[in-house]
């Protein structure tokens, strides 16, 4: 599904990434982890076309999308949220997540020019798939208020839904769980499941181990800007060098 | 001070105000989908008069049909400004950006001097100029057509940037561009997109307007200011308080010109968007960041 090869990043004298290379398979949930410094953002940053890397590939379902935008991994079927949840603050949140849609959409400038009632029965079409998405990430009840007043925790279910609705093969979440309570992760665990169950594979990078160690089927941990080691929850739990990387070397 | 002459005042104010509402919402569509002050929108205003002119003068079309030619003509110009002159830049810092446009329109100004001599022209009214009594004052045709097709326009990109899912993208662009582009949205072609819309808005207004005050290949410098003045009061937005900072805009501007000397019309434009800028530089119904777009 997602091949990662040799990726390297310098910034400016600073090794950040020192050839990192996995492969993610169709339909996991992947963990990437590892202590702060490790790399995770910069290389999510990277998978997602957001930095260009030094030297390396990025290979998404066998085609090599290295240094292509954003906007074009969308199309091609790959999402991301973020960290600090990045939303349409003055829009409504039926209306981000109709946004998210917009790749789907056929009508351009041109033809709602033209055709204005045309392109607005689609867009009817739009908000009623919308609201599947909020359905699916228990938001209606939300639906109409302005993205910028939701408390945190909507917010990042919002940012999940709003990239559900680009119908992505592969979503990247940074840090889902950073900002949530315990209640909050226990529901999000279940829905990255519920995600993974509708044929989407799922990266994520996170710091709550107890979570990671829950839902995800392979784990990739990064230290110091180099793959550390790379398994099942189980084996990462009983690997030396992890625990060593985690803890500190007790010898 | 009768009340009659004070009537006549602002119902011509509100025409002029029509314009620069019209002029203000082209700055603004872009500044939000771009961040850019597009200073040669006031050029687009220019040139929507004067393709016009030559629409009717040289190749004999009928009003109605010069009209749309006019339009198109001056959109493909916004096309081209935005693909030869803000595409290419590689690093655009704000800066950067602003001049371009600047220079930008210092040069289609002078294309057009070339092309259409320094005379001022005229174009007819749309529908004739039997002045229509409205209580104790009279309007010409024009402000009608003026108000009512400023009307349409506003209602239109109201139903664009609200009921359609490009419109949509278009709004998410000003909010986040980072996120628009990970949701799949093409930014730099809404970036043309608003190119498109504000030039295509700029011609009309300038159509629109050239039967009651002439037109000339430099009434964009002025105009495009006021335009920009009517955004600043209404804090960047393309919606109803860019339309309530031009009729302010217009209103005072008719007031001033008739109540105290007709040599300060300009200037109490500049001085109410100095004001603006000082006092309260998100607009006059700013909470700082809201309903832009």
């Amino acid at each position: 599904m997602l091949e990662v090869s040799g990726i390297t990043q310098i910034f400016g004298g600073v090794t950040a990434l020192e050839a990192v290379s996995f492969s993610i398979a169709q339909g996991d949930i992947t963990g990437v982890i590892g202590p702060n410094g490790a790399g995770k953002t910069t290389l999510f940053n990277i998978i997602t076309g957001i930095y260009r890397q030094t030297s390396g590939t990025v290979q998404l379902e066998g085609r090599d999308v290295s240094g292509y935008p954003p906007e074009k991994l969308a199309r091609l079927a790959m999402v991301r949220t973020f960290q600090n949840i990045e939303l349409f603050s003055g829009m409504t949140v039926l209306e981000n997540v109709m946004v998210g849609m917009h790749t789907k959409s056929t009508s351009g400038l041109l033809a709602c020019a033209l055709k204005m009632p045309w392109s607005i029965s689609e867009e009817r079409r739009i908000r009623s798939a919308a609201m599947k998405w909020l359905e699916f990430t228990d938001m209606v009840a939300y639906a109409d208020t302005v993205a910028g007043n939701l408390p945190f925790g909507k917010g990042r279910l919002l940012e999940i839904a709003r990239a559900l609705a680009v119908e992505p093969r592969i979503m990247l979440m940074d840090e889902p769980a950073a900002g949530l309570n315990s209640q909050e992760t226990v529901a999000l665990a279940k829905l990255i499941k519920q995600i993974r169950d509708l044929g989407v594979t799922v990266v994520l990078v996170e710091h709550d181990m107890e979570l990671v160690m829950d839902i995800c089927d392979r784990i990739v941990v990064l230290n110091l800007g180099r793959k550390l080691a790379e398994g099942t929850p189980r084996e990462i739990q009983e690997s030396h060098e992890v625990i060593a990387a985690y803890l500190g070397d007790g010898d | 001070m009768q009340f009659d002459q004070i009537l006549q005042y602002v119902l011509s104010g509100f025409s002029t105000g029509a314009i620069y509402a019209l002029i203000g919402i082209g700055f603004s569509i872009i500044y939000n989908a771009t961040g850019i002050i597009n200073f040669a929108q006031g050029e687009f205003v220019m040139l929507g008069g004067l393709l016009t002119l030559s629409c009717l003068q040289i190749f004999n079309l009928p009003l109605w049909a010069a009209i749309p030619c006019a339009v198109s003509a001056s959109t493909v110009v916004g096309i081209l400004f935005e693909r030869l002159a803000i595409r290419p830049l590689r690093q655009p810092t704000p800066i950067n950006l602003v001049i371009i446009t600047i220079g930008g329109s210092i040069l289609i100004r002078g294309l057009a001097m070339l092309v259409w001599g320094k005379d001022t022209h005229s174009i007819p009214a749309f529908s004739g100029d039997a002045p229509i009594a409205i209580g104790g004052a009279t309007i010409l045709p024009q402000h009608l057509w003026i108000l009512a097709i400023t009307l349409i326009i506003i209602l239109a990109n109201k139903l664009y940037f609200y009921h359609t899912i490009s419109g949509k993208a278009m709004r998410a662009c000003a909010y986040n561009r980072r996120a628009a582009g990970l949701v799949g949205i093409d930014v730099r072609r809404m970036v043309l997109f608003s190119f498109i819309i504000s030039s295509a808005m700029g011609a009309v207004a300038g159509i629109i307007v050239a039967p009651l005050t002439m037109t000339a290949y430099d009434v964009g410098v002025m105009l495009g200011l006021k335009g920009f003045c009517a955004a600043i009061i209404g804090g960047m937005s393309s919606g109803i308080s860019t339309v309530i900072g031009g009729l302010i805009l217009g209103v005072l501007e008719s007031l001033g010109a008739g109540l105290i000397s007709s040599g300060y019309k300009d200037a109490i434009a500049f001085i109410i968007l100095l004001l603006i800028l000082f006092i309260r530089p998100q607009g006059l119904f700013g909470k700082a960041d809201s309903e832009r777009v």
